[in-house]
């Protein structure tokens, strides 16, 4: 066996290294109980995590696609660029989830906490690069499974148990609906490897019924309606700093792996009938209902439960057809949206570790108490909701137009006119936070510094995304079509 | 035995029978891997290797989905699905 093979996967093998190197630090570097700080802290799985997006981004970008262990797994320096998008978003995360891991029932669970993101972070890894769908079938486990330990990680609140158990079901009856798709198509083309199925595959009934099985298993992790039941609850239940996460980077990364499948498996005639239908009826029913329903919700992680989902909506906009124009689209749309959410979220984080409040109508007269936070939030949502100068209308209007040069003029109609609802909604947290006046408003506090460099991070990704086109023209240039 | 699994996924009440049912779907996909590589394409192993894959993961699905059952039995003292209702729409 040829092991410089290996090369090959060197994201991998590097993030399994940060992994590696942070179980040894958990192991030795346990919380001094006696002072109640935890000597091994956030600096150290940022700092490591940091490293690792900067040695595999910068030197090895420019690298020819290639494929390892007889076409398994394959690379792409688009795969790359998807990759550094995750990690960055990842980086965030732990820097948001600083405040709420030291608290003191959080002290000793912190180590878990890194391991469990960064194994569902190597799922992530090995699916967006499969070639084959046992790979793929692997990495969707491995995204999904320790996601479930983390969304009922506060194991004395009740509402995360409720969460982590409604997550975990759905989880598994999705992927057995995925891996039914799967043995379907197995049955019809007798190979699991992507590039021989797209030969293959005949467009017979049988085909067509597993690739609907396939997309349904696909919906549910991407949490498109009508398969979207789990994503309030869970969304609801868990803690913040994992809805971030969950709202933002395993629905990414399956929204792409959604795409490459696309292109690579089913990209024949009839079957590519078959899948643009149901993506189109999907995507007007994730946009309208979960828009409608954002409206009337009060708990403001429900009602990013929502927004999320009608964004997930939008993202899959640009996978109609498998045009190039669409994948960049698609992956730029993440960059700008994994900015503008997590900034979002980072705020909400403060203000709940800060006072404790998770209700729409706590945040009546944010604005008056806490002047910074407001206007973060306002610009984070005025990107989330897609207004000019922010970066949120430039990526939609990139995945407007990919839809629209693939053919759905109708379908584009029915995303702008959604968008309007969307700003609707989007305002009227702005309209608590400056406009409506309040007796009993968050008092003013100072958030960490680990939460303000988060904000930092994300408020720069808004305002240089939305400013410069150079990112969405780099992404350009690598991405690749049917 | 696919659409047993899924008729008793929506139909039972109980958490542990919820679980039992989503087993019962994984089971049928394996059985139709292990039947396709059979009977249709008996050339290679592939649809051998992933059930047995798919036995492995499954495994570990289900302990992650009682441990998180255990942990609601001790808070609730039941594990029905109809008491897991604190957050609605």
């Amino acid at each position: 066996m040829d092991y410089s093979q290996f090369l090959y996967m060197h994201e991998e093998l590097s993030l399994l290294a940060v992994i590696v190197v942070l179980f040894l630090a958990d192991l030795f570097m346990c919380p001094d109980k006696k002072s109640g700080r935890g000597v091994f802290n956030t600096p150290l799985p940022a700092v490591l995590l940091a490293v690792h997006t900067a040695l595999n981004f910068l030197p090895c970008c420019s690298a020819a696609p290639a494929e390892a262990f007889g076409g398994m797994y394959q690379y792409t320096p688009m795969m790359t660029v998807m990759k550094t998008v995750l990690n960055l978003g990842t980086l965030v995360t732990f820097l948001m989830a600083h405040k709420w891991l030291s608290r003191e029932e959080n002290l000793v669970k912190q180590g878990e906490f890194y391991q469990l993101l960064l194994f569902t972070l190597l799922g992530m890894y090995l699916m967006i690069s499969s070639g084959h769908f046992l790979m793929f079938f692997i990495g969707l486990e491995l995204a999904s499974v320790p996601m479930t330990a983390l969304v009922a990680f506060d194991k004395k609140r009740s509402q995360s148990a409720e969460a982590g158990a409604k997550y975990i079901l759905l989880a598994l009856f999705s992927s057995a609906l995925l891996l039914y798709g799967i043995s379907l198509i197995y049955g019809v083309t007798g190979t699991l490897y992507f590039n021989e199925i797209g030969v293959l595959i005949d467009g017979s009934l049988l085909s067509i019924f597993g690739l609907l099985l396939f997309i349904t298993g696909m919906g549910f992790k991407i949490s498109l309606v009508p398969f979207h039941l789990w994503t309030a609850d869970t969304y609801q239940g868990a803690p913040t700093s994992v809805t971030a996460y969950l709202s933002v980077i395993s629905k990414g990364a399956a929204a792409f792996v959604l795409m490459t499948v696309f292109m690579k498996a089913f990209a024949q005639c009839d079957l590519m009938y078959a899948w643009n239908t149901a993506l189109y009826w999907l995507i007007v029913a994730s946009i309208t209902v979960a828009n409608l329903f954002a409206i009337r919700q009060d708990n403001i992680k429900r009602f990013m439960a929502f927004s999320a989902i009608s964004q997930a909506g939008y993202l899959v906009l640009a996978v109609m057809d498998g045009t190039a124009q669409g994948m960049s689209a698609l992956v730029f749309y993440l960059l700008v949206y994994m900015v503008s959410n997590l900034g979002a979220f980072a705020v909400m984080t403060s203000v709940e570790e800060g006072s404790g409040k998770v209700n729409i109508s706590d945040y009546n007269g944010l604005y008056r108490t806490n002047p910074k936070l407001a206007f973060l939030m306002t610009l984070c949502l005025f990107s989330l909701a897609g207004i000019p100068p922010f970066a949120g209308f430039f990526s939609k209007f990139f995945v407007f137009m990919a839809a629209f040069n693939a053919g759905y003029p109708l379908l584009v109609f029915i995303a702008l006119a959604n968008t309007v609802i969307s700003l609707y909604y989007y305002l009227l947290i702005v309209k608590a936070m400056y406009i409506t006046p309040s007796d009993n408003p968050i008092p003013t506090f100072r958030s960490d510094v680990y939460t303000r460099l988060a904000l930092l991070l994300c408020i720069a990704g808004v305002i240089v995304c939305g400013l410069g086109g150079v990112f969405y023209n780099y992404i350009d240039t690598l991405s690749y079509g049917l | 035995m696919m659409f047993a699994g899924v008729f008793g996924f929506l139909t039972r009440r109980s958490t542990l029978a919820i679980l039992l049912s989503v087993e019962l779907m994984l089971n049928a996909t394996d059985l139709n891997f292990a039947v396709f590589n059979r009977m249709l394409h008996p050339e290679g192993y592939e649809g051998y290797f992933f059930s047995l894959f798919s036995i492995a993961i499954s495994a570990a699905e289900s302990a992650i989905a009682i441990a998180i059952m255990i942990n609601i039995y001790r808070m609730k003292k039941h594990i029905q699905a109809d008491g897991l209702e604190e957050m609605k729409w």
